[in-house]
């Protein structure tokens, strides 16, 4: 019988650490707590470990082995739920709301990664009991390359041009350079939208991310990430401070209006270009043949 | 972004007796000042949003 044990350590070593820069690179800001991180480290070294064995197992003819795969699988479809279900009770109580379907992107994050963590694991211990450690460490490095590969999806600066707006007001109407935004009754509350406030206009520059930031999901997460970027003005009864984001009908830019705390342009631009496209709000009609010959 | 449909209007404030009715409470008040003041009060009291619609009569609109 083979000595599998350094493979597996190897394994366990390489899928925990993976875990752990996967937690690193999160710009969720989610978990933003030393018990979310123990949790998740947790569920990495479990994952690195299933991983880790399964190859192993497979050479001593212990097949069975595979089934505890299968059950990992239903462990990280729980820690989706587990995920969704905190950040949803999170949000009902946010001042400016993830939404859901920015919860329901982390949410498929958090299993996602798991499954990373056991692609990392799989192949370092596989190919360092197969082949030899050189060979394991190799696999490690591709399978941390794949990993954050997969981690790194688009951001809204990837498809669209962002830049600043001028604020104005028509009579108590708002105005992001010529999109409507709102109406706003008290004159004092409008002096105090055009002293902090700032307007940011977004354009798509092509069809599919037309149709993505129409996503009000994804408007959503747009204006959380940049309130949580910058600070929100926003209090409890202080409707006239919820940043919003409206749309030019005939174009599809975006018109945005935030008052921040921190009234820094710059970093309210890159604060947006740093926003994850949704999963859930990406636009795919040029993917479409019909789609593409409308757009014509 | 709000992305839920406007709810109700909580209030109308106004000093145009004849321009309103119907079933949202009514507050008639002398002057603009007034009116602000009391949209102002409102607003906050029922975290609603106020709205001028340009004709003297600011409504306060629940999101």
């Amino acid at each position: 019988m083979m000595d599998h044990g350094p493979a597996i350590a190897a394994g366990v070593v390489a899928g925990t650490i993976a875990r752990w820069l996967m937690l690193c690179i999160d710009y969720r800001n989610y978990p933003g707590f030393p018990h979310g991180y123990v949790t998740h480290m947790s569920l990495g070294f479990i994952a690195a470990f299933l991983g880790a064995v399964a190859v192993p197992a497979l050479v001593e003819g212990e097949f069975t082995a595979v089934t505890f795969l299968a059950l990992a699988a239903q462990q990280f479809r729980e820690v989706r739920a587990q995920v969704r279900e905190s950040l949803e009770l999170i949000d009902a109580h946010e001042l400016i709301k993830r939404g859901p379907n920015y919860v329901d992107g982390i949410a498929r994050a958090f299993e996602a990664r798991n499954y990373l963590v056991m692609m990392v694991s799989l192949l370092t211990s596989s190919l360092w009991d197969l082949i030899g450690p050189p060979a394991g460490l190799a696999g490690t490095a591709l399978g941390f390359l794949v990993a954050r590969g997969f981690m790194r999806g688009k951001r809204v600066g990837d498809i669209a041009n962002i830049r600043e707006g001028r604020l104005r007001f028509d009579g108590p109407n708002l105005y992001v350079d010529h999109i409507y935004i709102m109406n706003v009754g008290l004159p004092e509350m409008r002096e105090a939208v055009l002293k902090y406030g700032l307007g940011v206009l977004i354009e798509p520059i092509h069809e599919d991310a037309r149709d993505t930031l129409n996503n009000p999901g994804q408007r959503q997460a747009i204006v959380h990430d940049a309130a949580r970027y910058l600070g929100a003005r926003k209090d409890i009864a202080t409707p006239e401070f919820t940043p919003l984001i409206r749309k030019d009908v005939e174009t599809g830019t975006l018109g945005m209006v935030i008052t921040p705390m921190e009234r820094d342009v710059n970093q309210l631009l890159a604060a947006i270009k740093r926003v994850p496209v949704l999963e859930t709000a990406k636009g795919t009609s040029m993917h479409t043949r019909i789609g593409r010959r409308a757009a014509d | 972004m709000d992305v839920r449909s406007v709810q109700s209007i909580a209030a109308i404030i106004t000093n145009q007796r004849d321009a309103v009715s119907g079933g949202a409470p009514i507050f008639f008040v002398q002057d603009d000042e007034e009116r602000q003041r009391v949209a102002f009060l409102i607003g906050r009291l029922l975290d609603g949003m106020v709205h001028d619609l340009g004709n003297g009569i600011f409504i306060v609109v629940k999101y």
